[in-house]
């Protein structure tokens, strides 16, 4: 089993910090999701993790199985088996999909160790047609002119063929249609399971419907304010966050401070 | 304003070299008349770059002498890894200035097509020489360096289909440049009879690190009604050289061409590709990527010219600057009065790897006529990290990363290369460039 330990966070954003004290601890085999209003830095957690040059970490730590992941480079966290399935992933002209995923997966395995492009493409070839992705997508170069839900479905894509032990999704469900969402969802469960663990970032109780988390976290002003089972999120379908915000003395939502990116 | 220019060959030279080659009169005729242009010509003003400094004419010795390969098992390694010995039906081969090698197939013999050396060609079809020979392209009196070129010339091709003659095979030419001392001034002609199709791919290699003398380059593509070419260029020419290249092509009804330029050179360059869009309906899609690397200096000049109605051009020039080379790609789109329905787009990026590295886009429109359409986006700028921060958070080192960004970039001309060898070649060029 595998751990993924974040203590104390603190992160800033163009000298503005969004992270105030962020602490969560995760396993493989465990499925979280964590909630939340806009701007209250859930993405900037998921980048913060990642490595994203943009994000500072001014203090507290994460660590993943006592490695300190801010010390590694983005390329060494993903390595050690982080994965950041991103909200808005970038459009690459002139590389392929499967040349992409291909230079991923052999940097992972090494030198001396690649995979053969014979069981890579047999590999690809399935968890395409898993994901109901057209063949021809392979060849398109990564993300480029892809739609929205196309975007959503490569990432999950990557994933199944990267494997990691610590999957991120942020906003995996933003913008999907509900057939689009089921297939994302089934590959996402497909993976659930041993040495596997998932945070998924969302607003939607939607998602949840189709992909049951062990774990909920609800985040507020730059710090999970709640943690709980599955009955949080029905609490917060029914009643919204108002209740929370009372108990916890919170008058103004602050969506000003928005850095949802 | 004139500048001085110091010759390293005279008239008598000239005439002794064309004599040798037992030249016709008019070519002789024609080199003496270009030199002694050359004094009062004003010298070539590539926009933004300035060229006063720059030696265009001192070179060691004219022409040398090299060996000539009886088969292609006895090229160079280099030369071997770019010519497919048993696939490639046509080829020809250039030994710094000696014509060392020529295939045509039976095939295309048969069904009048000509490659051949270009002296050999003003030797054996003088007439098609001398009809075509910088008359419709690119005039002697342009300026210093076309009546340089047009006195001196000692190399290059001649490539002539005829009226409907479909050439399925590309045509191989491939300038080896193995001697310091050489100087290329190579005119090369291609030209396409009416209903005619031709692939065309040129190398320009230098095996040599460090190169002495002159390459001042021309090439005249002339696209008769309704035919077709494609022209694919790879330039690696050696730092020394003072390298001017002008390639141009002359589109009459709906003709079209497609040109893939890899310009690779290390030395200071001045490269002009100029397509006259005369007939009505012609086509021109122009793909060019550059990379430049040390303290080179280079100017691109990408230019599209309308005169047919319904005429389209496409201009796409990506250039990879490193170190502290500078880089000037000026790409214009000129639509003149009567063009109606034309089209002219065009599109230059410019991505800068070091801070010394220099790199300018001038995208420049010039239209006469109101029923038309253009555009242009140009763009200078650096790796984009956030491109790089999606790759390595995939387990992507970060060269490797930039690697896959640049190879990307560059990809829209490598892959429309029509020789697979060439496109490895190229590839692998642009690796060892960027690295």
């Amino acid at each position: 089993m595998s751990t993924l330990v974040i203590k104390d966070l603190h992160v800033a954003i163009d000298g503005k910090e969004i992270l105030k004290g962020v602490n969560l601890s995760l396993n493989t085999n465990e499925i979280h999701a964590i909630m939340g209003p806009n701007g209250t830095g859930k993405s900037t957690l998921a980048s913060a993790i990642m490595g994203h040059p943009k994000y500072e970490v001014t203090s507290g730590s994460i660590t993943l199985d006592g490695e300190n992941v801010l010390e590694m480079e983005v390329d060494e966290r993903a390595k050690a088996g982080l994965f950041l399935a991103m909200q808005y992933p970038s459009e690459i002209s002139g590389v392929t999909n499967a040349d992409f995923l291909r230079s991923a997966i052999n940097a992972r395995r090494g030198e001396g160790n690649e995979v053969s492009l014979m069981k890579f493409i047999r590999e690809l070839d399935e968890k395409m047609d898993f994901l109901e992705m057209p063949e021809e997508m392979g060849q398109r170069y990564l993300n480029e002119g892809f739609s929205g839900g196309e975007k959503k479905r490569n990432e999950i894509l990557q994933l199944m063929m990267i494997k990691p032990k610590f999957a991120i999704l942020d906003e995996i469900d933003s913008g999907l249609d509900i057939d689009a969402l089921k297939v994302v969802s089934k590959g996402i469960n497909a993976m659930r399971g041993e040495g596997f663990g998932c945070v998924m970032i969302t607003h939607y109780q939607r998602l949840l419907n189709y992909i049951t988390p062990d774990h909920i976290h609800i985040m507020m002003q730059g710090k999970v304010v709640r943690s709980g089972g599955a009955e949080l999120a029905e609490k917060l379908e029914a009643e919204g966050y108002d209740w929370i915000k009372k108990e916890l003395g919170i008058e103004d939502e602050e969506e000003t401070t928005g850095q949802e990116a | 304003m004139t500048v001085e220019t110091k010759l390293s060959v005279t008239a008598q030279d000239v005439r002794s070299f064309s004599e040798a080659n037992n030249e016709p009169s008019w070519l002789t005729e024609l080199r003496e008349r270009a030199l002694a242009d050359v004094e009062t010509l004003p010298m070539v003003k590539p926009d933004k770059t300035n060229v006063e400094k720059w030696n265009f004419t001192e070179f060691p010795t004219h022409t040398v002498e090299s060996t000539t390969y009886a088969s292609l098992e006895e090229l160079p390694e280099e030369v071997k890894a770019i010519v497919d010995a048993e696939g490639q039906q046509n080829v020809y081969i250039q030994h710094n200035n000696t014509p060392a090698y020529l295939k045509v197939s039976e095939e295309l013999a048969s069904k009048g097509v000509i490659l051949t050396d270009i002296l050999t060609a003003a030797r054996e079809h003088g007439d098609l020489v001398q009809k075509y020979f910088m008359t419709e392209g690119v005039k002697i009196d342009q300026h210093k360096l076309t009546a340089l070129h047009a006195a001196l010339v000692n190399g290059g091709v001649f490539v002539y289909v005829p009226k409907d003659v479909i050439v399925e095979e590309p045509i191989q030419a491939v300038f080896l440049h193995d001697n310091a001392d050489a100087s290329l001034y190579n005119h090369v002609l291609v030209v396409a009879e009416a209903n005619s199709s031709i692939t065309y791919v040129e190398n320009y290699l230098s095996t040599v690190e460090e190169a002495k003398g002159q390459a001042n380059i021309i090439s005249e593509v002339i696209v008769n009604d309704n035919a077709s070419v494609t022209y694919g260029a790879v330039d690696v020419l050696a730092k020394g050289f003072t390298t001017y290249v002008n390639r141009r092509a002359i589109l009459h009804r709906d003709a079209k061409v497609d040109w893939a330029l890899g310009l690779m050179n290390d030395s200071d360059t001045i490269s002009e590709n100029v397509t006259y869009l005369k007939g009505d309906g012609s086509y021109a899609d122009t793909k060019s990527v550059v990379v430049g690397r040390g303290d080179q200096s280079q100017n691109f000049t990408t230019e599209v010219r309308h005169w047919g109605k319904a005429s389209n051009g496409y201009i796409l020039i990506h250039g990879v600057m490193k170190d502290s080379s500078r880089g000037i790609f000026n790409g214009i789109g000129k639509i003149e009065h009567g063009a109606t329905k034309a089209d002219a787009e065009q599109e230059s990026r410019v991505l800068m790897l070091n801070k010394d590295a220099r790199g300018d886009a001038n995208p420049i429109l010039l239209i006469d006529e109101d029923d038309v359409t253009a555009g242009h986006a140009a763009s200078v700028g650096r790796v984009d990290p956030v491109q790089l921060y999606y790759l390595m958070s995939r387990g992507i080192s970060k060269a490797e990363a930039e690697r896959l960004v640049i190879h990307g970039f560059l990809a829209p001309v490598v892959n429309k290369l029509p020789i697979d060898g060439v496109k490895k070649q190229l590839t692998e060029v642009i690796e060892r460039k960027v690295r």
